[in-house]
């Protein structure tokens, strides 16, 4: 067990060690929080990843390229769409392979419904870190339907294996457009039912507004992307800033934040839930027919060379770096996840707050802990 | 049949004469009349006892089909008709379990903290009227004995969190402590705006002074709202439920409790809400009185009504913070308890 800088050294009588997880009702998984404190007020914050390491990066070095799509998936397995995209838009760069029209179409809907599911769920959780114990089953309810919908499509619940290298294994099934239209047409109405529920509960606000502020240079300088840098009122979106695949058709807003509070952050991910609806809502309408899948080499030996691609996911930025020597296997990859880089800023934000603030702090930053260990 | 129905609706009549009839025929046999009445006081206590732990467990379960159908879920539904024998196997499965005691904790407060949270919540229904004569002691300081009872469970909840040797555990008591102490004192100006209305700190003095007035819930219903969130912060319920935050603190007090030693906190819990919704029903919705229904009926039925009230509050609210708790009660429940008070004395006075 690694030590805290602070356990080190002798501590004041006034303060105190807490030791938060492993095993924690809130860490979400097997992070472990050494906290200092004195009384109920956070004097000193050292999270310890590593629990679950599993050594992902070099288990890839021995598989061929098309056995290490699943692996990405159980990196982060509330949004693994997003995560498979990356890996399998690197080989697919690498190798050159143009996708057919239809497929790219039919990745931006399942990468928003997987960021769909993944917000549902931080909601539900976030809910629970603070208290309350009834979002969950409403989040649940059509978090459950875009579930069924994504399981039709790709046969997994939770880690998908949703993309192959070139396109999709197979088409988009007969009742997905006519299940996803009946989802989109209440979901907006729902998401305003979860604002009224939790996000705009008195308590709430009071408990999260001017709590864990996280200002623009901070977030920036520590590397945070996705919705906690956008929280800070930073407008970095990569289907935006960078657009990847056919994002730059779409009419969307890249939603901010103005105090980079925890609220900010909360309020964020609602609202980029509806403007993912609305991006799903004109995949569907233009959605083209054609081929899933490109034409792809049955051995799979992409030319030497190295490649870095990025996407957009429900946490932010996850890029994969990714060097070939022309085997069947890389030669080394490189994760980029957008959680280790969120985390890192915790302590940052979180020192003189009290205990209660670090469990929402530490939720509204949606952490993943597979992710950050690797 | 008329002398059951003399009991149901005017209970204190036939009971004092069966007291008496039976005295007549103990002095017959030579007894002392003293070793009679400790053998009444005995019956009367374990039936309170049995009717309120039989009672905790329905509420637990009453609670947690409400929570059912605020999440839109069903409840427990398995065991029994409509999973109504749910908690009963509950208790069962905690009685069975070993109980773990953790290593270097202080023995003495770990083992005497469940007694001293789960008896004193038991012993407060003594002076509790459940129907027209139906008191089990009906003292003439009853209000202030369930103040003085109840506020005994602060040292319980400290001594578990002491004997734990656990941190959550420590936190949790020396929150509770602040919580209960500070909400206490806005409970207690409300109680008093209650006596003035009254004039008498005798319960069933309390109910009787509503009978033939309005009920006290009118007059005093800031009072009442004030006494609902102080009961509830009391009894350490969402949004106050943050000696036990589990997000936080794990299981708060209890983390380090399991089998026999946890039961006692869980039904002591309950019994605490029952007796909370017992003590507002009384104080301000008429206690036992009402039409048609016999007496005790009327009193659960008003008790259940506070009971959903706070039940509905915690499947709703998230938790509040330590400091708000504090907050809230020093800067704006204690000012409003205090300008309740006075404005009632005003009023009585002229």
């Amino acid at each position: 067990m690694i030590k805290a800088p602070f356990e080190m050294e002798k501590i004041s009588d006034e303060e105190y060690i807490l030791n938060m997880g492993p095993q924690h009702p809130s860490t979400h998984g097997v992070l472990r929080i050494v906290l200092k404190l004195d009384g109920e007020v956070v004097t000193g914050l050292y999270p310890d990843v590593g629990y679950i390491h599993s050594s992902v990066e070099k288990m890839c070095e021995n598989k061929k390229f098309e056995m290490i799509t699943p692996y990405t998936d159980r990196l982060d397995y509330l949004s693994a769409v997003n995560y498979n995209w990356a890996y399998v838009a690197a080989v697919e760069k690498l190798m050159g392979i143009q996708l057919p029209e239809r497929a790219e179409y039919m990745r931006v809907m399942l990468a928003e419904l997987n960021r769909i599911m993944s917000h549902l769920l931080w909601y539900s959780a976030f809910g629970m870190d603070v208290g309350a114990l009834t979002p969950i089953f409403y989040a649940f309810r059509e978090r459950e339907e875009v579930i069924d919908m994504v399981e039709g499509m790709t046969g997994g619940r939770l880690t998908h294996h949703a993309f192959r290298i070139g396109g999709f294994k197979n088409d988009l099934q007969k009742d997905f457009l006519s299940r996803l239209e009946k989802f989109l047409a209440k979901f907006e109405d729902r998401i305003c039912e979860y604002e009224a529920l939790l996000i705009n509960n008195v308590i709430l606000t009071a408990r999260t507004k001017g709590v864990g502020v996280l200002d623009k240079d901070t977030a920036i300088n520590y590397g945070v992307t996705g919705p906690v840098l956008r929280g800070s009122g930073c407008a970095i979106d990569l289907r935006k800033n960078a657009p990847y695949s056919v994002y730059s058709k779409f009419d969307f807003r890249v939603c901010t934040g103005k105090n980079g509070d925890t609220w900010d952050r909360l309020k964020l991910r609602m609202d980029e839930m509806r403007e993912s609806a609305k991006i799903l809502k004109q995949a569907a309408a233009m959605l083209p027919a054609g081929e899933f899948c490109a034409k792809v080499p049955r051995v799979i030996k992409p030319a030497p060379g190295e490649v870095y691609t990025k996407v957009e996911s429900a946490r932010g930025e996850f890029g994969v770096y990714m060097v070939s020597d022309g085997t069947e296997k890389p030669y080394r990859i490189k994760f980029r996840s957008p959680s280790f880089s969120n985390l890192s800023v915790l302590k940052e934000i979180t020192i003189g707050s009290k205990i209660a603030d670090v469990v929402a702090i530490m939720g509204s930053l949606d952490l993943v802990i597979p992710e950050i260990d690797r | 049949m008329a002398l059951l129905k003399e009991l149901l609706y005017n209970s204190g009549k036939p009971l004092s004469e069966f007291s008496s009839w039976m005295h007549a025929i103990w002095a017959g046999w030579g007894m002392p009349g003293f070793l009679l009445d400790f053998i009444f006081q005995l019956v009367i206590v374990l039936a309170v006892t049995a009717v309120l732990v039989l009672n905790a467990l329905w509420i637990i379960y009453y609670d947690r089909k409400i929570s059912a159908l605020m999440q839109i879920r069903k409840g427990p539904n398995r065991v029994g008709p409509f999973g109504l024998l749910q908690t009963l196997a509950d208790t069962v499965k905690l009685l069975i379990k070993e109980d773990v005691n953790p290593k270097k904790i202080d023995i003495l407060s770990f083992w005497i903290a469940p007694l001293i949270i789960f008896i004193p919540t038991f012993a407060v229904f003594l002076v509790l009227p459940f129907g027209n004569g139906l008191v089990p002691a009906d003292l003439n300081i009853g209000i202030l004995y369930i103040i003085a009872i109840t506020g005994l469970s602060v040292i319980g909840i400290l001594a578990a969190g002491w004997g734990s040797n656990n941190k959550y555990s420590l936190i949790g008591g020396m929150r509770s402590a602040a919580q209960i102490v500070s909400y206490e004192i806005p409970m207690v100006l409300v109680i008093l705006a209650v006596v003035l209305m009254s004039g008498t700190m005798k319960m069933s003095g309390i109910v009787a002074a509503q009978s033939n007035r309005v009920w006290f819930v009118v007059p005093q219903f800031l009072g009442f709202i004030i006494f609902l969130i102080a009961g509830n912060a009391e009894v350490n319920r969402a949004p106050f439920d943050l000696p036990e935050a589990e997000s936080e603190l794990v299981a708060g007090f209890n983390t380090e409790y399991s089998a026999m030693k946890f039961a006692f906190f869980y039904l002591a819990e309950y019994t605490n809400l029952f007796l909370t919704s017992a003590v507002a029903a009384t104080l301000f919705l008429g206690g036992w009185q009402g039409p048609f229904l016999p007496p005790i009926v009327w009193f659960f039925i008003k008790t259940y009504f506070v009971i959903t009230i706070l039940c509905w509050i915690r499947w709703t609210f998230p938790r509040i913070r330590v400091d708000q708790l504090m907050e809230f009660s020093w800067k704006y429940l204690l000012p409003l308890a205090l300008l309740n008070l006075v404005v009632t004395a005003v009023i009585l006075k002229f």
